[in-house]
C-alpha cells in the first residue's frame, strides 16, 4: 500500500473516495433512515462511532487474529459495538431510537463498517485505522445528510422538524411530494449526487466494462 | 509470528478471549443502562396516554408528565363482564405492570376472535384490558382506553380518550404504527386528529358504535356528522382500518359492556 498520512486517511473518504458515492456501500440504510434530518444525524453519529471504534479494535487485535477466523472476529467486534450503541440510544435518545428502530441493529450489516475493518484496519496501525473509521463515517454522513435534506424539505416541508414550507395538510400552500418520503426517492437523490460528484471529479468515472462496436450492419430498409 | 498464530489452539484461544471480552462489554452496557431505558419506556406510554387525552403540553418535562399522569387511576377491566378485576387476577401486583398486548398471545389470558367478527384484524383479544380513568369528587371525568388494529401495513396501537359521558370523544392518538409516511402516516397529523374531538361514539341506544370515516370530507350538512370524521386522503385502507378498530374496540367485544356498566354506575 502506498504511503498513507493521517490527513489523507481522514479527508479522502469525504468526497474523493466517498463510501456511498464511489464505493457504493451502505445504500440500504441510506434509503431507510433519511426521511428526516434529526433521525439521520443520530444514525450518522452512530455509524461514525461504530466504524471508528471497530476499526480501532480490529487494528489493535490485527496481529493476533488468525486468518481463518478473521471475518467472524470482525463481526463479533462490530456486533458488540452496535449493541452498545443501541443500548445507549435507548437510554439517552429514546424518541429517536424508536424511529430508527431496527436500523441501528442493521449497522452490523452495513458494508462500510465491515469493508473498512477488513480492507484497512487489518493492515494499518490503530491511530490511522481510527481516523479511517471516522473519515468513512463522515463520508457516509455527508451523503446521508444531503439525501435527508432534500427528502425532508420537499417531502414534508420541514427541516429538523421545523416547518419551512407549510404543507397543504396543515393549512399552508405547499403540496408535499409524497414520493420523497418513500425509500425509492433516495435512489434518485443518490444517483444525482453521484452524477454531480463525478462531474466535479471526473477521475471517479469508471472505465466502461465494454465498448459497443460501431454500427456497421444495415438492417432491412 | 505469522506461523504461530495459525495453529488450532491459538485460534481457539483468540476466539475464547474475544468472546469473553465482548460479552463483558455488552452485558455491562445492558445492565448499566437498563434502569434508564425502563424509565424511558414508561414515560413514553404515559406521554401517549396524556397526548390522547389532550393533557400534554408542548415540551412538557418528564416531571410534569409524571405529575399529570399521577392524577389517573390505572384499572384492569374484564372485557366480557365489564367489571374491574384485581391486579392479582392477572398475576401482577401493580396494574401498571400488566401488559395486555403480551397477554393477547397467551392462550390462557386471551380469546380467539372469529374471523367474521375480527373487524380490527387482531386475531386474538386479551380478556383483561388496562384502562386509565380520571375522577373528580368520585365522578368519572375522563377515560382513556387502549385500542389497536390493522391498517394497511401494520398494526396501529393507540389510545382513545372519552369524556365523562362515556360517549364524546376527547381524542384519538396512535403511538406505534408503520403506515406509509405522508399517506396513512397522516394518522399522526395534529390537524386530522383534532377532528375527532367532540365526535360521538354511540347514538341514543348506546350499544353499537357508529363511527365512520368519510371520503371527501365532513361538511356542515352531512347527516349524522357527530359520528363522522374525514378519511385520510390517499389512504383508503388505513382509514378503513382506523374506522374498524375504533368500532371493534368500542363495540360489545371491546369496551361497550364496561362503558355501559360504568355509565349506569354498576362498577
Amino acid at each position: 500500500m502506498a504511503e498513507v498520512n493521517a490527513k489523507q486517511v481522514l479527508f479522502e473518504p469525504i468526497f474523493s473516495n466517498n463510501p456511498i458515492g464511489l464505493q457504493i456501500l451502505g445504500i440500504c440504510s441510506a434509503l431507510a433512515v433519511t426521511t428526516s434530518m434529526s433521525v439521520t444525524i443520530v444514525m450518522c453519529l452512530s455509524v461514525i462511532a461504530v466504524t471508528a471504534c471497530s476499526n480501532l479494535a480490529v487494528s489493535l487485535a490485527r496481529t493476533q487474529i488468525p486468518a481463518s477466523i478473521r471475518i467472524i472476529v470482525q463481526m463479533t467486534i462490530i456486533a458488540s459495538l452496535v449493541i452498545v450503541v443501541d443500548q445507549v440510544l435507548k437510554a439517552y435518545a429514546y424518541e429517536i431510537s424508536k424511529q430508527l428502530s431496527v436500523f441501528v441493529g442493521l449497522i452490523i450489516t452495513n458494508c462500510i463498517v465491515m469493508g473498512r475493518a477488513e480492507g484497512f484496519a487489518m493492515q494499518n496501525g490503530p491511530w490511522l485505522s481510527f481516523l479511517d473509521g471516522v473519515g468513512n463515517g463522515v463520508g457516509y454522513s455527508v451523503m446521508l445528510l444531503f439525501v435527508a435534506f432534500f427528502r425532508e424539505l420537499l417531502g414534508a416541508g420541514s427541516l429538523f422538524g421545523v416547518t419551512l414550507l407549510t404543507p397543504v395538510n396543515e393549512g399552508g400552500w405547499y403540496i408535499t411530494n409524497g414520493l420523497l418520503l418513500l425509500p425509492p426517492s433516495a435512489f434518485f437523490i443518490i444517483g444525482l449526487a453521484i452524477w454531480g460528484l463525478r462531474t466535479w471529479m471526473p477521475e471517479q468515472v469508471e472505465e466502461p466494462d465494454f465498448k459497443m462496436s460501431r454500427h456497421t450492419h444495415k438492417e432491412a430498409f | 509470528m505469522a506461523k504461530a498464530k495459525e495453529t488450532v489452539s491459538r485460534t481457539l484461544l483468540v476466539a475464547l478471549v474475544l468472546s469473553i471480552v465482548f460479552s463483558v462489554v455488552v452485558s455491562t452496557a445492558a445492565v448499566v443502562l437498563r434502569p434508564l431505558q425502563v424509565q424511558n419506556q414508561n414515560l413514553d406510554i404515559k406521554t401517549n396516554i396524556l397526548s390522547a387525552a389532550g393533557m400534554l403540553n408542548e415540551g412538557a418535562s418528564a416531571e410534569e408528565i409524571e405529575r399529570t399522569f399521577a392524577e389517573f387511576d390505572v384499572r384492569l377491566v374484564d372485557l366480557d363482564t365489564g367489571d374491574y378485576v384485581e391486579p392479582s387476577a392477572v398475576g401482577v401486583e401493580d396494574p401498571m405492570k400488566y401488559d395486555m398486548y403480551k397477554a393477547s398471545s397467551d392462550p390462557e389470558m386471551s380469546t380467539n376472535i372469529l374471523s367474521s367478527a375480527d373487524k380490527a384484524g387482531i386475531k386474538r383479544r386479551p380478556n383483561v384490558a388496562k384502562i386509565y380513568t380520571l375522577s373528580e369528587n368520585g365522578d368519572i371525568k375522563r377515560v382513556v382506553l387502549p385500542v389497536h388494529g390493522y391498517g394497511l401495513w401494520s398494526t396501529l396501537y393507540g389510545f382513545m380518550s372519552l369524556e365523562g359521558d362515556l360517549n364524546t370523544i376527547e381524542g384519538l392518538g396512535f403511538y406505534s404504527h408503520a403506515e406509509t409516511p405522508g399517506l396513512g402516516g397522516e394518522v399522526d397529523n395534529p390537524r386530522w386528529k383534532s377532528q375527532w374531538v367532540g365526535k360521538e361514539l354511540y347514538d341514543a341506544d348506546k350499544t353499537e358504535p357508529k363511527i365512520r370515516l368519510l371520503k371527501g370530507g365532513v361538511g356542515a350538512d352531512t347527516p349524522n356528522k357527530q359520528h363522522k370524521v374525514d378519511a385520510l386522503s390517499g389512504a383508503t385502507l388505513t382509514s378503513r382500518g382506523v374506522e374498524q378498530l375504533v368500532n371493534y374496540w368500542m363495540g360489545d367485544q371491546g369496551y361497550a359492556t364496561f362503558l355501559k356498566k360504568l355509565r349506569e354506575g354498576e362498577v
